[in-house]
């Protein structure tokens, strides 16, 4: 537990040294900006945070996560920090977990600074709580699993670029093809891609609704793809 | 300290060790030489617990590599061969990060980086982002983190490599003085270095332990025989045909360069033939400016041992 802890304090320490992660925030903070003003600020808008939740924060996180842990085992991979890494008494399991807090932590800075959008509407209009918790914790939700495709797509390649592209096309075929495949197909195919469809579970999230089915799977997927980081990473070992 | 039996290391058809076995007793600095790409990296990182071996078994400080990684990475303080750091963060959070991974507490680690801070020199740069730093000044970054928590075996990959002439000897005297504290073994493809900072030498080629033992004993296995080196002033066919007359020359070298001919004559084992060379000069009224005999050199072993198992792999057919 104390290497966890090591490991996210360096993780975090390290998000906030590098220009790479203020870029990714500014990019964030600046589409989701935009996204709440035009769905909110307009004569007859709605107050409250569906317009910016309902696709488009999804479709932010999909290009905005990736960019953030893409560098996480990459650049372990490349400069050979790896093996300073791997010769210290913490294991595989330590490592991957470490660097998927320490990702989380930094989306985490993130989403507490989108908190004005609801004290924006709260002014002007009536503020659910009990619907910004539940979309707040979709937004975790939805992130973690993320950032731990990202940290997978991380530990593959030594190039960063490679790593963002994988994490895009998969991010981008979970969440959007499956849902639009859902609405073509009929029958038991139709079922399966609703559940597989990231956005199909996260929009439950958006109305206020919180289904244990779609708590399970998100947390199943999350730890599906933090373990295999860590079966990728111990087979580094015997190449 | 270090006990590795018929170890070895497969990367697909290719065999990096070939069933090694040696021991490194407590205390000292050992020489792990060998050519480039002989498999002393593949060996070294097998022994940091880095890769496992695909056969044959490595204890480091008692406990297996395999089965028990996790005690002797706490024991084991490695420098890979590039010095690998993270550029962004500062000397001082470098180190208390890896302190931390060694579970140093808050005491020991501040008294820990105190002490390789003075001993690797890093003072005046322990605020300053590493990725500033000379490769010289890493190297001794690498070297502070490796020795931190005062560990029993301290292994380094090439500790000298792409350092400039004044780095390499602060880094060798500082290997010899860390040698006297802990179990050192280093790897090195220059024989020089070995020579000057190990006690012991281990030479490998082509993933084969070829020899063991101190330097002045490699050296003794292979310099029975010397080799006269001498200058005379005369014509080079007569000053040749003169050293070969003397008894017991088995092979004269000549060359002529200004008037003077330097001749390397190897004679039996047994025999010194400088002053019948004198003789031959005084005799002849040519000109002597330099005579004397050279040791054979740990060199001249380490070329023809890793030569000749060089020689044995390439005519194996690679597949």
């Amino acid at each position: 537990m104390r290497n966890l802890s090591t490991m996210i304090q360096r993780e975090i320490g390290s998000y906030f040294l590098s220009p790479i992660a203020y870029a990714v925030a500014a990019i964030f903070l600046f589409a989701c900006g935009l996204a709440f003003g035009l769905g909110n600020f307009t004569p007859g808008g709605e107050s409250s945070l569906r317009p910016l939740l309902n696709p488009w924060i999804v479709l932010i996180l999909v290009f905005v996560l990736p960019m953030l842990t893409m560098r996480l085992l990459c650049d372990e991979l490349r400069s050979g920090t790896i093996e300073t890494l791997m010769t210290a008494p913490i294991s595989e399991v330590e490592v991957v977990l470490g660097k998927f807090f320490g990702a989380m932590a930094f989306f985490a800075i993130l989403l507490g600074s989108l908190l004005l959008y609801p004290i924006l509407i709260g002014m002007y209009g009536d503020l659910d709580l009990k619907l910004l918790l539940c979309n707040g914790l979709g937004l975790l939700f939805i992130g973690g699993l993320y950032v731990s495709v990202g940290l997978f797509f991380s530990s593959c390649t030594k190039h960063q670029v490679i790593s963002v592209l994988l994490s895009f096309m998969v991010l981008a075929l979970m969440t959007f093809a499956f849902h639009e495949l859902a609405g073509l197909l009929e029958g038991w195919m139709k079922v399966v891609m609703q559940q597989l469809s990231i956005r199909t579970h996260f929009d439950d999230f958006v109305r206020g609704m919180l289904d244990t089915n779609h708590v399970v799977f998100f947390l199943t997927t999350t730890a599906f793809f933090l373990f295999l980081t860590v079966k990728r990473l111990e087979m580094r070992r015997w190449q | 300290m270090i006990e590795v039996k018929r170890l070895t290391k497969r990367y697909g058809p290719f065999v990096a060790v070939d069933e090694i076995s040696f021991d490194v007793e407590r205390g000292g600095v050992v020489g792990f030489l060998g050519p480039n790409g002989a498999g002393k990296t593949t060996t070294i990182r097998i022994l940091a617990c880095y890769h496992p071996a695909s056969g044959g078994s490595a204890k480091v400080a008692g406990f297996d590599v395999f089965t028990q990684s996790m005690d002797v990475r706490r024991r084991v303080g490695y420098l890979p061969e590039s010095t690998p750091l993270y550029p962004e963060m500062r000397v001082r959070e470098y180190l208390t990060f890896r302190g931390k991974l060694r579970r140093l507490s808050r005491d020991d680690l501040q008294a820990a980086i105190r002490r390789v801070v003075e001993r690797c020199w890093l003072g005046e740069f322990i605020d300053r982002p590493i990725g500033q730093l000379s490769k010289g000044m890493k190297q001794r970054v690498g070297l502070a983190d490796a020795i931190m928590h005062d560990p029993d075996v301290l292994i380094l990959d090439e500790p000298t490599i792409g350092l400039d002439p004044t780095q390499i000897r602060e880094t060798r005297s500082l290997i010899r003085e860390l040698g006297q504290r802990h179990t050192v073994l280093l790897s090195s493809h220059i024989l020089h270095e070995v020579e000057q900072v190990c006690d012991r030498t281990i030479i490998i080629a082509a993933g084969k332990i070829v020899a063991k033992g101190s330097p002045a004993e490699l050296r003794g296995q292979f310099g029975s025989q010397g080799r006269v080196l001498a200058e005379l002033r005369g014509p080079q066919p007569e000053v040749e045909s003169g050293a070969k007359a003397i008894s017991g020359v088995q092979k004269v070298e000549a060359s002529a360069n200004d008037g003077w001919v330097r001749l390397a004559i190897d004679s039996a084992p047994d025999r010194d033939v400088r002053e019948d060379l004198f003789r031959l000069s005084v005799s002849k009224g040519w000109g002597l400016r330099e005579l004397r005999r050279e040791g054979a050199t740990l060199e001249d072993f380490f070329v023809k041992v890793t030569a000749e198992q060089q020689q044995q792999r390439r005519s194996i057919p690679p597949r």
